[in-house]
């Protein structure tokens, strides 16, 4: 069997996050081929709350990144509140520390510039409704490795500055609404 | 030719190899069992700042100066750090910890990767307002001689000590924080009552010794850092370092799920890290 066009999705998220994942995380299979490594912007000092109630109301696993997780399909994770997310090259998922980039720890730009090392064509980047300009590098990065990058439509945005700002920093494969995205994902995840 | 062309970001990995070899064997500072996509990223934060395009290019002026070495090495092992970083840590130490502690006449407590201070700074704090100010040495280590400097100046940007008030006072700080520093223009400069219980000394987990028979130790968001051997090692220097009964102190995403490990320690209160070792031990 060939090996998947596709290894590993990216997603960056801001404010307006919860909604947007349950809609996108929320439509995903619990088959669904490929995992997935989500920053969402969240204050310094919460739990792994979040990560618990997506588990709950999505029908692939969701979970907070620990270190030494090793990605599997079908299963999203979280980057924990206070720590970047990045990968190893042998698909190991490590946290950081470091200081924050773009005022936002953890940010999107390192998990995405990170996975692109790694995954280069083989990755898809999604950038979300957001009120900040994270991510639009990292997007760029995935672009320039051979990556797919897919935005939200900022009229569809919940918050339309970080769309924008992603759109402004690279030209991108998709531009869609939140469903629309759903769908982008799946067709890839067959290709 | 025939010879193959290498993909720029495999070449990078290649370089990175070459460099920290290099570095191991004429400075001693092993970073080849750092986790990777942490030092990749430090190291091309220093090389975007630095005059060279490449790690190649640079190789040569890092192995054959010193000085540029030493600025690499403040690039790689710099640790941005808060005082009372993670206040609940800290109030389940003031409430579950510190009550053992004050069973002890003297205490003495290593604090592993202290960066700049700040943590150990808090961590005197909190030991004086529960009552054991001059019962107890804090020896506060890292591997860079440079940030240890600082951390024994005690010297913070101003700007930040809103939040360190904040973390303070959710950590379950008994008095005004303000009385802990003078405030100079821009800086804040922390009371001498508090440095005068800590020694701050060079110490490098992923080659030195053990440390003495520690009450408490903290190693707090160093050791994600590390690949897993030189994980293991630090928790063995520990486990060398602590005596029975003392306590170990985690970052929040770090644990001792390894069984090795977990049945001798037991975590003090879920979720915050803090173990505890367990009298009978082989």
């Amino acid at each position: 069997m060939p090996r998947p066009k596709f290894q590993l999705i990216v997603i960056g998220v801001s404010s307006g996050g919860m909604q947007a994942l349950k809609i996108i995380l929320g439509q995903l299979p619990a088959e669904f081929p490929l995992p997935l490594l989500v920053v969402q912007h969240i204050s310094s000092d919460a739990g792994d709350g979040l990560a618990r109630l997506l588990d709950e109301l999505c029908e692939i696993r969701v979970k907070e990144a620990d270190e030494q997780d090793r990605i599997c399909a079908g299963t999203a994770y979280l980057a924990p509140a206070n720590y970047h997310l990045l990968v190893e090259s042998d698909g190991i998922l490590a946290l950081s520390a470091d200081p924050p980039v773009s005022y936002a720890r953890p940010s999107i730009d390192v998990l995405f510039e990170s996975a692109s090392a790694v995954y280069s064509s083989a990755l898809i980047g999604v950038v979300l409704t957001g009120a900040n300009f994270d991510g639009s590098q990292g997007l760029k990065t995935i672009k320039q490795n051979g990556g797919i990058a897919i935005v939200q439509n900022p009229a569809d945005a919940a918050a339309p500055q970080m769309p924008l700002a992603a759109l402004a920093a690279t030209a991108v494969d998709y531009v869609a609404p939140l469903d629309g995205i759903v769908a982008v994902l799946k067709k890839l995840a067959d290709a | 030719m025939g010879l193959p062309t290498v993909k720029s970001a495999e070449l990078e990995d290649v370089e990175i190899g070459l460099l920290l070899t290099g570095i191991q064997q004429i400075y001693g500072y092993d970073f080849r069992e750092y986790a990777a996509a942490s030092i990749k990223r430090r190291l091309a934060h220093w090389l975007a700042e630095s005059e060279f395009d490449t790690f190649s290019q640079a190789q040569s002026c890092l192995l054959r100066d010193p000085d540029t070495f030493l600025s690499l090495l403040q690039g790689i092992t710099i640790n941005v750090t808060e005082m009372f970083r993670d206040p609940a840590f800290f109030l389940a130490l003031r409430e579950q910890v510190v009550p053992f502690l004050k069973t002890y006449p003297f205490l003495k407590i290593w604090h592993a990767g202290c960066a700049t201070g700040e943590e150990a700074y808090s961590m005197a704090i909190l030991l004086n307002e529960e009552g054991l100010a001059g019962r107890y040495r804090l020896y506060a280590t890292d591997i860079d001689e440079e940030v240890l400097q600082k951390a024994a100046e005690g010297v913070l940007p101003i700007n930040v000590m809103q939040k360190f008030t904040q973390n303070y006072q959710k950590s379950g700080g008994t008095a005004s924080f303000a009385d802990y520093y003078t405030a100079r223009y821009d800086h804040a400069i922390l009371s001498a009552s508090l440095k005068k219980n800590i020694v701050f000394s060079q110490h490098n987990l992923a080659v030195d010794a053990a440390f003495g028979e520690m009450h408490l130790i903290l190693c707090r968001n160093v050791m994600i850092y590390f690949k897993p051997i030189l994980k293991e090692r630090c928790l063995s220097l520990f486990d060398h370092s602590l005596m029975p009964g003392g306590f170990l102190c985690l970052g929040l995403k770090e644990g001792m799920e390894r069984k090795k490990w977990s049945e001798r320690y037991e975590e003090m209160v879920p979720r915050t890290r803090i173990y505890r070792k367990c009298y009978a031990t082989a």
